[in-house]
């Protein structure tokens, strides 16, 4: 085929476009879609609790994602500040996975039970009240807004469909789980269960 | 991966870098000077060559091709082929944690043997506590030790816990969870009004003497228990002293009453789990030597 006749007709410029540039997804991410190695929960991963995923979504809404990643990288200076390197069955379950890419904060991928709930509270409220030199934003009004326990259900039937295995029990206690919680409490159970299940000592 | 994703793979991989070859050499254009052509645009007068690639540009397509061949046989790439080097991230991460060990443990572990009266005087000690305190310690007591509202300061000579070095090293690997209940419902408000007026007083601060000796009362049945009975606290509870002005949740008059209300619970997390003991040791020491 002459190659004036590709660069003069728009559609097939196009297709040929589309195939050379879907080699990359077909080469790393079809086989990672379509095989088991990266499926595999690790050991005594559980599905988000309902407080836990209202705290998850908070989580998203704020922007948490945009400043602090969930991915430590297997790399020595990472794993000595913030523990064991993720690793893939840690996240199945997060549809989406909040990995981040930006690390304007620390990493929290293991901030679970780094630090007690009073730490979190008072941290969330105004982060200079317990580090002075912080540029995190405060987020008082996690402390007025009760949560909303109406779409919960929804939203753990939708995850379910996405393959988390939530049970109809789960579902069915969601809203009587979240009910008369505040904000601040969904977001500190998130906190508190991210990256326990990987502890080493180092 | 299973062996039809790593053909999968490995078969992607050939075409695309084939395809690439073929595509870069099928369009060379080698002719110059005399059949130099143009595209046959025209724009404005203005004409375009058709001219072969620079050969800096040709060539240097060949290198990153041939350097593809090389590190695909060198390096784990096509499906499960392992790479002549064998080489994987995790175990990279693996001999550069053992190579810092090796290097740095030894540094470390020495001290172990050590009580952490001394060491807490060596100033090697002291820069590798500062270290491990700024990452593991400093997000709740501060940079500087000295803590913040409902985070003790570690800089004085008031201990929650206690202060000897036995103490610190067991706060930091077990953790410590105070508990002061709530006494709202049980006590009242009236009640809370007469015991805040009794631990101001315990200060010597101007109080209304008829409500403090209500709140005696009240300090020895409910209170005295973990504060003991002239409110000097208890070391074993993590009871503070309430006579001594040091305030973890506020000394006004309003925090005091709040702090019965609604009780306290602070806790500080153990690190037995995360951090090795010749670590903890050498944090203890700095610990220790921030008010010594």
């Amino acid at each position: 085929m002459k190659h004036e006749i590709v660069e003069t007709n728009t559609g097939i410029m196009i297709i040929f476009i589309i195939i050379a540039i879907s080699f990359g997804t077909l080469v790393e991410l079809v086989p990672l879609i379509a095989g088991k190695q990266v499926k595999e929960p690790v050991e005594g991963l559980e599905p988000l609790s309902a407080l836990e995923l209202e705290g998850r979504d908070i989580y998203i809404r704020e922007g948490c994602n945009n400043c602090h990643s969930q991915m430590i990288r297997p790399l020595r200076a990472e794993t000595e500040r913030y523990g064991h390197y993720s690793v893939a069955g840690e996240f199945v379950y997060d549809h989406p996975f909040l990995w981040g890419s930006k690390r304007t904060g620390p990493d929290l991928a293991r901030v679970g039970e780094r630090y007690s709930d009073d730490w979190h509270r008072a941290h969330l409220y105004n982060p200079r009240d317990v580090v002075p030199e912080s540029n995190m934003p405060a987020y008082p009004w996690l402390f007025d807004n009760s949560i909303d326990g109406e779409r919960i259900s929804q939203k753990m039937r939708t995850l379910r469909k996405l393959g988390v295995p939530y049970t109809d029990a789960d579902i069915e206690g969601a809203p009587a789980a979240v009910e008369g919680k505040q904000e601040i409490d969904a977001v500190v159970a998130y906190l508190q269960q991210l990256g326990t299940l990987i502890q080493t000592r180092r | 991966m299973t062996s039809f994703w790593s053909w999968w793979v490995i078969l992607l991989t050939v075409i695309t870098l084939v395809g690439l070859w073929w595509i870069l050499f099928a369009n060379r254009k080698r002719d110059v000077g005399e059949n130099q052509r143009t595209t046959g645009h025209v724009y404005d007068g203005i004409e375009e060559y058709d001219n072969p690639l620079p050969a800096w540009w040709f060539y240097l397509f060949v290198i990153t091709l041939v350097w593809a061949i090389g590190y695909l046989i060198m390096y784990p790439g096509m499906g499960n082929y392992k790479g002549l080097l064998g080489w994987t991230q995790v175990e990279q991460h693996q001999a550069e944690v053992a190579e810092a060990e090796a290097r740095y443990s030894e540094m470390r572990s020495r001290y172990l043997a050590q009580p952490i009266e001394e060491i807490a005087q060596d100033p090697a000690v002291r820069r590798m506590g500062a270290r491990m305190f700024g990452n593991e310690c400093a997000q709740c007591h501060g940079a500087d030790g000295k803590g913040r509202y409902g985070f003790p300061n570690l800089t004085d000579d008031d201990w929650l816990w206690g202060g000897s070095p036995e103490a610190i090293k067991a706060t930091l690997i077990n953790g410590r969870q105070a508990a002061m209940p709530a006494w709202g419902q049980i006590l009242g408000d009236s009640g809370i009004a007469q015991a805040t007026e009794y631990v101001l007083s315990l200060n010597g601060r101007s109080v209304d003497e008829a409500q403090a000796a209500k709140g005696k009362e009240i300090f020895a049945s409910y209170c005295a228990a973990c504060h003991g009975p002239d409110g000097k606290g208890n070391k074993a509870f993590g009871a503070p002293n309430l006579t001594n002005g040091i305030w973890l949740y506020g000394g006004t008059r309003e925090q005091i009453a709040h702090s019965l209300r609604a009780g306290r619970n602070g806790v500080m997390p153990a690190f037995s789990d995360t951090l090795t003991e010749d670590k903890i040791h050498i944090i203890a020491a700095y610990v220790y030597s921030l008010s010594h």
